[in-house]
């Protein structure tokens, strides 16, 4: 909300002393904040001042414009006291009008520099000004006249135009509604501000009373349109122009002027706060009924749009059908226009829940539905009809037509009970019954009774409804900066928990591992889920969709975090990055079918079962890591060539995390999407496949834009932690002497190492204290679809030395189970 | 003792004179002294204490004389032998030390070559910080509580006092899934896992939240659809907005430095009242007269985020019985934070993923 400081001073009193940033501090401690303040003119630089136009000698261009020729008096301000000679291509004003002026060396809004130059056929020096080239709205019509006492000619003529006027804008919560005028602004100042007095309330006026001769006006739906109010003005000037100040109030405001009916109730909304809609008398057809909508019914609104109304929306019709969005916006046809001479003001308080619905429903944002959807006083529909009327005929030269149509009483504000040391339960510092008392009156409550308070809020305060409310006006007008600082004491706390040390560890440990963790946005497009070439029944491809995506491009909820990091490692090569490692963990969302969750209700605790529906109609949010590594794993320099990265270091980055967390992983060969078929590692813990790595599909580093053999992996790291070693045992190690035994066992090309491995794991039996596969040989000295496969194993017992053979006799079955299981042939 | 001496000669016995003697010892000496390095003086030790040394020699043919000149020649060359012995140990360790030293010498490599040989990892400034937060809250009892991102409306608004036709709801612009009417959103606020919290807990509580919160805002250097809060939840008796004030004074201090504490100004938040917004004390001039203060652009306080003390019907409809038990709650933004505290301009690069701006952090800030 903007406000111009003169017109909030017009309205109370602040000591001469109290300067704008004190005023606005103050306001910002009690609430309302302070978003900036500005000045029309602060853009204005330079002789910016009141000329009177001497001559005007209109000279009609060969381009079919006409231009005039003027001499405008500027006093001394152009040092010479000469008439200053201006081109000027308005025409809206004679000789002997007063205008305004800038001279060479002046600087307008946008950095429009002013200089005396040849157009023409002449030297123009200077510039006669409109409202727009001023920066006071899009009026270009014509130049600005000003009255004739606006001042002498080479007068500064900022004051005048209320250029030099202090624009002050507040941020204003959704319940402080009131303070979206200047009503309830200043009344904000005279309670924040010290010394501020003499508050004068611009919805409190004589009012003509309701008689029968108002306009006829039905409301068939009173709880959604508890007063409507509506007065006449006839014989309106429909050219009569906006006055100044208005004009300059509502641009300050951020309004735009367009017209003086318009202007006036905008004027008056931003003055009261109270939305009025001005309808084209001439223009209505028999009674005003306020009702719903009924199914069907159409409306094309003041916008143009043709809206399909709701059964819910508050409507305004007459026999001509309907002519109005209550509260929210008026209709076509009955559009206050050029012509309108004669003019219906309609003042109505309408409820707020059904403002909401309807602006949303439909789309409209506007001043009057932001203010009727957050809640109006509803006891000032009169005045400001009046208030209205008054300036309609003011400025308008029409008459107020004597009917008053008053429909509807405005609804009662509920009594709250306010326990006295409420404020001070709730702020921890002593705030008294009697203070209590004083700042609910100071904003407005009527106070009454002791021990529990009994209060009424005023009928601006529709936000007012629980104590705790009454307390928080309590305290800030205490001060929030007296509010003392004390440290609670909460009872012995456990810690994070274990799963909680566990993810943190995972990160470290892959961080450990040279991957740099990243975060990406978690959506995505089915065609992300293309570029990785996941087939068309891939459980992956099931993925949540948001009603709103930001980008249509991206309107899913990522099943895997494979696209995101792929993106991102596009993008760092895209930025010269040649070798590098980045990881993410977050959860994916993997949707199942399930039913809505309900919305439950809010005045008890849900029970166990609604609160199970709920959780369960939950997608699964499963929390994964994944990594991807580009270029060499080991760096190449001046110690000699690097190595590249390659799939085992992806598995190898798996296997550090699974063993940090002592979970124990077994690899097998797979073929899964966005990996090489051949070159895919299924990690399973017992027979639960917790993820992938290896390299990538040559299509899919193609299709993100990585290198390739890039590499990758992914893993659900909930079934990692699930599995998590709990406590870790000692281990026991034996000072007896290791005797080693190399082998070398040729098998099939197509024989997992893994299985060579176990079947001599088992077969070494428990005198065997490790196993290492040291060399993979393929060539021709062991011939054709054949590898060689060396292992170096290392025998101990844990309470002897091994005696002569023992090792030998171990080695042997350890190779015999391997030939018995995988047909291995020890090579001689 | 020893065997026979088969290779014994006696014919080439001489006699063990003393000068003799002393001649072989001189000899011995003065070659060890020429001895340049360990291989020459392996050789000297050869000639002259080795088994067919002349000293060694001489000594053989101490046994065959008479008891008098055996005792006599025996000393003598004994000594003889000794003095060989402790020279050529001597002369040993000097060459050694100067053979290291010489290895040494020729062993030195240039340091200043670059050492890296693997990529370094790290982890996401992001994560550091929450973990920082978290911590600081931890060290002081409260423990680290979590939730989902993907919510139910009802958690995520209805429960915390946001019913349908709130107007609050437009201050938040939600990112709603398919079906709608399944009531399912990205939450938009840590707070859901407050009402989860209060809903699987007995009070006391104290709890915080971190965690990744989503908005429809437009990606720019200020917004981002998808960002990081932490929210902090007290529930407990007799809380009260002091309690708030002393926690968020700490916290800031924890973050910020000593002496960095909080401002609040009233504000609107449904599920608080009062509700604050809380502002931190600039920890870049402390608050003290700097119109050119970058930080907080002059204004000595840099607004940090929101907070209250818990509405009643917020408890209400989490089962927690506001007659007996009253809470505060506040929340911030983890990234905006990070973004003053460590002078960042770009809220984008906290999402580009660029290398580069993570590994800057390391594993811990």
């Amino acid at each position: 909300m903007k406000a111009p400081l003169s017109w909030i001073k017009e309205y109370v009193d602040v000591p001469a002393g109290v300067t704008t940033e004190e005023l606005t501090r103050r306001l910002t401690l009690t609430g309302l904040k302070l978003e900036g303040i500005e000045s029309p003119g602060s853009q204005i630089t330079g002789p910016l001042v009141v000329g009177r136009v001497l001559t005007k000698d209109p000279e009609p261009q060969k381009n079919g414009k006409t231009i005039s020729w003027c001499t405008v008096d500027v006093g001394d301000a152009n040092g010479t006291g000469e008439p200053q000679g201006i081109v000027c291509g308005a025409h809206n004003f004679e000789p002997g009008d007063l205008v305004v002026v800038v001279l060479p060396g002046g600087v307008l809004p946008g950095g429009f520099e002013i200089s005396a130059r040849k157009t023409y056929g002449h030297v123009s020096a200077g510039m006669i000004c409109s409202a727009r080239e001023l920066g006071l709205g899009d009026d270009h019509d014509g130049i600005i006249v000003l009255p004739a006492d606006a001042g002498e000619p080479g007068e500064d003529v900022r004051g005048v135009l209320g250029l030099d006027e202090e624009i002050v804008e507040f941020e204003v919560n959704p319940d402080r509604a009131y303070a979206l005028s200047l009503r309830g602004i200043a009344r904000e100042v005279l309670v924040s501000v010290d010394g501020a007095a003499d508050f004068r309330d611009p919805a409190i006026r004589d009012t003509p009373p309701a008689n029968d001769q108002g306009y006829p006006v039905v409301v068939e739906d009173p709880a959604g349109c508890p007063v409507f109010v509506a007065r006449r003005v006839t014989g309106f000037d429909p050219a009569a122009p906006t006055p100044d100040f208005i004009a300059q109030r509502i641009t300050a405001a951020g309004m735009r002027p367009i017209s003086l009916a318009v202007d006036v109730t905008n004027y008056v909304m931003l003055e009261t706060g109270r939305p009025i809609h001005g309808y084209d008398a001439d223009k209505l057809q028999g009674p005003i009924v306020v009702r719903r909508a009924r199914e069907g019914e159409r409306l094309t609104t003041l916008d143009g749009t043709v809206r399909a109304l709701d059964t819910e929306d508050l409507v305004i019709a007459d026999d001509s059908g309907l002519i109005g969005l209550g509260g929210v916006m008026g209709g076509e046809t009955t559009e206050l226009s050029k012509s309108t001479s004669n003019i219906l003001v309609e003042s109505a308080h309408w409820d707020a829940v059904s403002m909401f619905r309807t602006g949303k429903r439909h789309k409209i944002s506007s001043e009057a539905g932001k203010r009727n959807e957050r809640g109006v006083d509803p006891t000032i529909c009169e005045a400001a009809a009046d208030r209205v009327v008054e300036l309609l005929t003011t400025y308008g030269g029409g008459e107020a037509d004597p009917g008053v149509t008053v429909v509807g009483t405005p609804p009662a504000m509920p009594t709250v009970m306010v326990p006295g040391d409420l404020a001070t339960r709730v702020s921890g510092m002593e705030i008294s019954e009697e203070t209590t008392a004083e700042c609910l009156r100071a904003v407005g409550c009527e106070v009454s009774g002791s021990g529990a308070l009994e209060v009424t809020p005023p009928p601006w305060r529709p936000d007012l409804t629980d104590a705790q409310d009454f307390s928080e006006e309590v305290i800030r007008l205490v001060g929030y900066d007296r509010v003392p600082s004390v440290l609670p004491t909460p009872p012995s706390g456990r810690g994070l928990t274990r799963v909680q040390q566990l993810r943190r560890r995972i990160g470290r440990t892959v961080a450990g591992e040279g991957f740099v963790e990243v975060v990406s946005f978690p959506f995505v497009s089915e065609g992300d889920l293309d570029a990785l070439g996941l087939p068309a029944d891939d459980a992956r491809r099931t993925m949540l969709r948001l009603s709103n995506p930001l980008s249509s491009e991206a309107p899913s909820m990522t099943t895997t975090l494979l696209p995101g990091l792929l993106r991102t490692a596009a993008k760092n090569v895209g930025h010269g990055a040649e070798s590098f490692g980045i990881f993410e963990h977050a959860t994916v969302t993997l949707p199942r079918a399930v039913g809505p969750a309900p919305i439950l209700p809010v005045d008890r605790r849900p029970t166990d079962a609604e609160l199970d529906e709920l959780v369960k109609a939950l997608p699964d949010q499963p929390l994964h890591l994944a990594l991807v590594g580009v270029g060499e794993a080991e760096l190449s320099g001046w110690w000699g060539k690097g190595r590249h990265v390659e799939w085992s270091d992806a598995v190898a980055a798996v296997l550090a995390v699974a063993d940090e967390l002592g979970v124990e992983l077994t690899v097998r060969a797979a073929s899964v999407a966005p990996w090489h078929p051949g070159r895919c590692a299924e990690l399973l813990v017992g027979e639960t496949v917790v993820g992938h790595a290896g390299e990538l599909h040559p299509r899919v580093c193609a299709a993100y834009g990585v290198p390739a053999r890039s590499v990758a992996a992914e893993v659900d790291l909930d079934v990692l932690i699930e599995h998590a070693v709990q406590l870790r045992q000692a281990p026991h190690h034996s000072a007896y002497p290791v005797a080693k035994e190399d082998v070398a066992l040729v098998v099939d090309a197509s024989v997992p190492a893994a299985d060579v491995e176990a079947a001599l794991r088992e077969g070494a039996g428990e005198l065997l204290e490790s196993i290492r596969l040291f060399d993979v040989y393929t060539g021709d000295q062991i011939g054709e679809g054949k590898k060689s496969l060396a292992y170096a194993l290392r025998f101990r017992a844990p309470d002897r030395t091994l005696k002569e053979g023992e090792a030998a006799a171990a080695r042997d079955a350890a190779v015999a189970l391997a030939a018995e299981r995988c047909g291995a042939v020890q090579r001689s | 003792m020893s065997g026979p001496n088969t290779d014994y000669d006696p014919v080439e016995v001489t006699p063990l004179k003393a000068d003799e003697v002393e001649a072989m010892r001189d000899a011995a000496l003065a070659a060890i002294a020429a001895a340049t390095d360990l291989e020459s003086l392996k050789q000297v030790r050869l000639d002259h204490a080795g088994d067919r040394s002349p000293l060694a020699l001489a000594n053989r043919e101490i046994g065959a004389l008479p008891p008098q000149a055996r005792k006599d020649a025996g000393q003598r060359v004994g000594q003889a032998r000794g003095a060989v012995n402790k020279a050529l140990a001597e002369r040993q360790a000097v060459l050694e030390a100067e053979h290291e030293e010489r290895m040494l010498v020729e062993e030195a490599v240039d340091v200043t070559l670059p050492a890296e040989r693997r990529r370094r990892g790290s982890r996401h400034p992001i994560t550091l910080q929450s973990d920082l937060i978290a911590d600081l809250f931890v060290a002081m009892g409260w423990e680290v509580a979590e939730g989902p991102v993907v919510e139910a409306e009802w958690l995520n608004f209805d429960a915390l006092n946001l019913g349908p036709d709130h107007p609050a709801r437009t201050m938040q612009d939600t990112f709603w899934t398919e079906p709608a009417d399944h009531h399912v959103v990205l939450r938009t606020q840590t707070s859901p896992v407050q009402a989860r919290t209060m809903l699987t807990r007995k009070p006391p509580i104290y709890v915080v939240c971190p965690g990744r919160v989503f908005r429809t805002d437009e990606y720019d250097a200020t917004h981002s659809p998808m960002f990081h809060q932490v929210e902090g939840l007290v529930v407990d008796e007799g809380i009260t907005m002091a309690h708030l004030k002393g926690t968020l004074d700490h916290f800031a201090s924890q973050l910020f430095g000593d002496g960095i504490d909080t401002r609040f100004r009233p504000s609107y938040f449904p599920f608080t009242e009062p509700s604050a917004e809380v502002d931190v004390r600039c920890f870049v001039c402390r608050g003290v007269d700097s119109p050119a203060c970058r930080t907080c652009k002059g204004e000595g306080w840099i607004e940090w985020g929101g907070c209250g003390v818990v509405n009643p019907r917020v408890l209400i409809a989490c089962g927690v019985d506001p007659e007996v038990y009253t809470g505060f709650a506040f929340g911030m933004g983890i990234d905006r934070s990070f973004m003053f505290r460590h002078n960042m301009a770009d809220l984008r690069d906290l999402f580009e993923g660029d290398v580069r701006f993570s590994a800057a952090f390391g594993t811990e800030i």
